[in-house]
């Protein structure tokens, strides 16, 4: 079993509490001059998010999370699974709605994305930051309304849906920031 | 060489290191004021302090003298020398010393740095916190405004904050103490020692309010005196009901400033101390250290009735430039040394 000594702390690490794989988000040494020291580390369960405070003794030892990023085209979705190649090996690796998450709605065939395993399996899967979409469906015209200001829906061949600015039009091809669901700008193909 | 790198370059700004520069000089003023000597001790030496909770950095001298060469300590604080001195005649003493501290790094940490330490003969603990005071005042005037000093006692401290008695306080006690403050209890905790317990309060539930007066938002020095016995480290125990040890430490903005002690004089009781600690370290699984026989034998010749104190001057110049981390008061911090 790989350990991590509390020296070795700092952000980014993976490890392993209570079953769970963990990721350190930083990590605060405090020890009183005549007294015992903390590590003091705030931590990111990968599987909910959620972000705890843990204290360890300084010097103590934790196990460590068989947890990397790695890079994986997106395949195809069958239903109910996700299903990622890797470019390099051509293994196939499958992934559940909660890793998935709200990463299915960016995800295109055949896109590079980042996908964190654990014990080789798929924890959570990251959409790239910026996707390249077309409009399917979106109020045509409204050319005139100034009542808005702020564009109007539209939903894309993924199905999800996103602001654009009234001119954007239904067939139309545009780049969105994932990491907002945020319209950038129309694409020329 | 990477060429774009900018780790060559001071961890502190120009403002704090002519700040730190300032504060050096003032400090040297001060006490030249009080006629108390500047002097200097060995950073090295074969004897080590054997507090389990500080860790030596061993080096490896090759001679001129023994065959094989010998392991030597660098000190975590001038203490051993300067009561040398002490016990030698030399009257009030201090030095501005450059010490390491093995396994400390954080934003408060910095395995090397510079303690300003001194001794007064005649006083006791009480009266060198008001010299303390003094001091930090002065180099602080114009740069923070500070509210009245504070002393409370270890005990007081613990009952203001979380209404527990650390003197009759149990394992138990403590433990659902840090429970009901959302306290993260660390694995392997011991049953037996209330110490670490103490200190896992100490510095998750106290330390960040020390020194914080919450209606001005404005800092204070506050003084925490009497430490329960099992923490007296090299200060004099006062019989009473419970003992404590005539220690203290001083805060400001939640950061630890300082630690003195009314010093212990007894031979005898600076011995089994020694021996305790190194008993700590073998239970531990840790290497014992060489005890510091020159130290004893002065302590046996006399060593004057005084009180001593040793001041962390990299975070006192981190509070007085408002800086938050220790290598923004220092021109190359740990990681960029």
């Amino acid at each position: 079993m790989a350990t991590y000594s509390t020296n070795e702390f700092k952000g980014g690490l993976k490890i392993m509490m209570d079953g769970d794989p963990y990721v350190i988000v930083d990590n605060e040494f405090v020890k009183p001059g005549k007294g015992q020291a903390f590590n003091r580390a705030r931590v990111r369960n990968l599987k909910t998010g959620r972000v705890i405070e843990r204290t360890f003794k300084s010097g103590d030892t934790v196990e460590a999370a068989d947890v990397v990023d790695v890079d994986l085209q997106y395949l195809y979705n069958d239903g109910e699974h996700w299903h990622f190649m890797d470019p390099q090996s051509y293994e196939q690796l499958t992934a559940d709605a909660t890793a998935v998450g709200d990463a299915a709605k960016w995800l295109k065939e055949e896109a590079i994305c980042q996908v964190t395993l654990w014990n080789g399996v798929p924890l959570s899967v990251s959409a790239p930051i910026f996707v390249i979409m077309t409009i399917v469906e979106t109020d045509p015209g409204l050319r005139g309304d100034t009542s808005g200001g702020g564009g109007k829906p539209a939903t894309l061949d993924t199905g999800a849906v996103v602001r654009v600015p009234l001119f954007v039009q239904s067939g139309e091809v545009i780049k969105v920031d994932t990491r907002t669901g945020e319209y950038v700008s129309r694409v020329k193909e | 060489m990477d060429a774009n790198s900018l780790a060559w370059r001071p961890s502190g700004d120009g403002a704090t290191l002519r700040l730190r520069a300032e504060l050096l000089a003032r400090i040297r003023g001060f006490f030249a004021q009080r006629e108390v000597l500047e002097v200097e001790t060995p950073a090295l030496s074969a004897a080590a302090i054997p507090d389990p909770h500080l860790a030596s950095f061993a080096v490896h001298y090759t001679g001129p003298g023994p065959r094989h060469g010998q392991t030597l300590y660098l000190h975590t604080s001038p203490e051993f020398p300067m009561k040398r001195l002490l016990a030698a005649g030399s009257g009030c003493i201090y030095q501005i010393a450059r010490v390491f501290r093995d396994g400390e790094a954080g934003r408060r940490h910095n395995p090397e740095f510079t303690l300003l330490e001194w001794y007064r003969v005649g006083f006791d603990h009480h009266r060198l916190m008001s010299e303390v005071a003094e001091l930090v005042a002065e180099l602080l005037a114009g740069r923070l405004s500070l509210a009245e000093p504070e002393r409370l006692s270890y005990r007081e401290m613990f009952q203001r904050h979380l209404g527990l008695d650390p003197h009759r306080a149990t394992v138990a006690e403590l433990a659902a103490v840090a429970k009901t403050q959302n306290v993260s209890i660390p694995p392997g905790m011991p049953v037996d020692n209330l110490d670490p317990w103490l200190d896992l309060l100490l510095t998750h539930c106290i330390e960040p309010d020390l020194g914080i007066e919450p209606e001005l938002g404005q800092g204070r020095l506050t003084f925490v005196y009497d430490y329960p016995v099992s923490q007296a480290a090299l200060a004099r125990v006062r019989p009473g009901d419970p003992p404590v040890g005539e220690r203290f430490e001083l805060y400001l903005h939640g950061v630890e400033l300082a630690n003195g002690f009314h010093e212990l004089g007894d031979a005898g009781e600076q011995q089994r101390r020694f021996a305790a600690e190194n008993a700590a370290r073998r239970a531990a699984g840790w290497p014992e250290m060489p005890i510091d026989d020159h130290l004893l034998e002065a302590l046996d010749a006399g060593l004057p009735e005084c009180a001593g104190v040793a001041l962390g001057f990299d975070r006192l110049v981190m509070l007085a430039a408002g800086k938050t981390a220790l290598a923004e008061a220092l021109a190359f911090s740990f990681e960029r040394a």
